[in-house]
């Protein structure tokens, strides 16, 4: 695939404050459309974000942070992976997820 | 009239609290960063209108803020900590090698005479420091890299960098302290470290005399009398004369000389105080009694500081950059405990009350005096 497409992003509330938006994010993500991808575009988008989502210095994704799209569980997929066609073309929502954790 | 800010780091945010030279009222703003660990929030010396904090999630990582109106708004800024050069390992709690992991910021000391200039006390142990304002961080290495970097073991609490004494006469000094490392010197303005150890004896490591390995809690000096180090060492307190060359205990006549907290009275550098808390395995005051203890002789002789301070059922723990003083003429004095108060005393210690009683558990209270 080539070109870029636009893809909807909704951030946990935490990530939301510090970028200062309040609601989902649309952001232009060149093809291959991957989840390095998006996240490569959230950070030049809102730098403040660059390293909230992956390790800075491994940059694998941060133990609980997941990845969401089309009812699946995209977290443990590899980050240069292409994303389902329906996130790729801007049409499912792909939501970067605060883990529940705590008990 | 002259005032007071005091930042104050918490479990789940910032909160700035400000007051005249009275000390009475309070004006309370937070919390700032909500839900938010915040280990340490400091302001600068030059600029007090400059204000830094370390803010974490086990979630996010690490963020540095940054305001430049005395806490009112703030900015994030560069949260790139990168170990430099090869990075060997240190201990793990199981002895076996583990390669310096970044975890997080424990204590922002900003420069004497530079608002753009700031120190970063890390987890895994390391020194980092910006010139350009916390927008870039570069790791000072020479500390890990003086030869005993491989036996450090992490405390209770990680193996976190957690104490930075600059020197306003000497601008090349600097004092770190290193849990479970001990204290480190450099007179290079950060290239080269040598362990400050001598004199330290902790029961609890194989060699109780040895040159690495002691936890200390905090190191605190007077700004005019910088070659006197107070420490707060897991037990014992501790003093040097000689800017850490050599230690001699001054725990003197307290009721237990475990804790976390030390700090030196603003106009009298022989006058210092300490909370001594029961021990290490129970983390709060002695008979549930929270008390200030007060040297005016520079340890070995202290006395009880409780008017004001709950003398019953009071199980709370004061960490290691929970006390400050501010500059007025008597002295203000101020802890805070992981029960969520923050404590004034504007005569210097001999009564207290409470500014904050509430708040999320207290990391850090530092206090600016404000013209």
């Amino acid at each position: 695939m080539t070109g870029s497409a636009v893809i909807r992003v909704v951030l946990p509330a935490h990530l939301r404050t510090l970028a200062a938006v309040d609601g989902p994010v649309q952001l232009e993500v060149p093809a291959p459309v991957t989840t390095g991808a998006v996240v490569d575009a959230l950070e030049a988008r809102y730098p403040a974000l660059g390293g909230t989502v992956r390790d800075r210095t491994t940059g694998r994704r941060r133990p609980f942070i997941r990845f969401f799209a089309g009812e699946e569980d995209l977290s443990n997929d590899p980050l240069d992976a292409e994303l389902p066609p329906a996130v790729a073309k801007g049409t499912e929502t792909f939501y970067i997820v605060g883990a529940m954790a705590g008990g | 009239m002259s005032g007071v800010r005091v930042a104050v780091g918490t479990r789940k945010g910032a909160f700035i609290l400000t007051s005249d030279g009275a000390r009475k009222e309070w004006d309370v703003s937070g919390p700032h960063f909500g839900g938010w660990e915040i280990y340490h929030v400091k302001g600068s010396p030059v600029d007090p209108d400059r204000l830094w904090a370390s803010q974490s999630s086990g979630w996010f990582g690490q963020i540095i803020q940054r305001s430049d109106d005395g806490g009112r708004t703030w900015n994030p800024v560069g949260n790139d900590f990168r170990y430099e050069g090869e990075v060997h390992p240190h201990q793990w709690y199981d002895g076996t090698p583990h390669p310096w992991e970044f975890a997080r910021v424990w204590h922002l000391e900003p420069s004497l005479t530079d608002p753009d200039v700031v120190y970063a006390g890390a987890e895994d142990a390391a020194l980092f420091r910006s010139d350009d304002g916390g927008q870039n961080w570069q790791e000072l290495p020479g500390l890990r890299g003086h030869g005993t970097a491989h036996a450090w073991q992490p405390g209770a609490g990680g193996l976190c960098l957690h104490t930075i004494v600059l020197d306003r006469d000497r601008p090349d000094r600097i004092v770190v302290a290193v849990s479970a490392a001990g204290a480190f010197r450099s007179d290079d303005a950060g290239r080269t470290w040598r362990p400050i150890n001598k004199g330290l004896h902790s029961e609890g490591i194989p060699d109780p005399d040895a040159e690495v390995g002691h936890c200390v809690h905090h190191i605190a000096a007077h700004p005019a009398r910088p070659d006197v180090l107070f420490m707060q060492k897991h037990w014992d307190v501790m003093r040097s004369d000689d800017g850490g060359d050599s230690w001699r205990e001054v725990s003197g006549n307290l009721p237990t000389d475990f804790g976390f907290v030390i700090d030196v009275h603003a106009h009298d550098p022989e006058t210092i105080y300490v909370v001594p808390i029961d021990s290490d395995s129970q983390h709060y005051p002695k008979e549930g009694k929270l008390r200030v203890y007060r040297s005016r002789t520079g340890g070995d002789e202290w006395e009880p500081l409780t008017n004001g301070l709950p003398q019953e059922n009071c199980y709370t723990n004061v960490l290691r950059d929970a006390m400050s003083v501010d500059r007025l003429d008597d002295c203000g004095v101020y802890f805070g405990t992981t029960g969520g108060a923050v404590y004034v005393s504007s005569d210097a210690g001999d009564s207290w009350r409470p500014i904050v009683s509430d708040l999320p558990a207290v990391l850090s209270v530092e206090v600016q005096t404000l013209p």
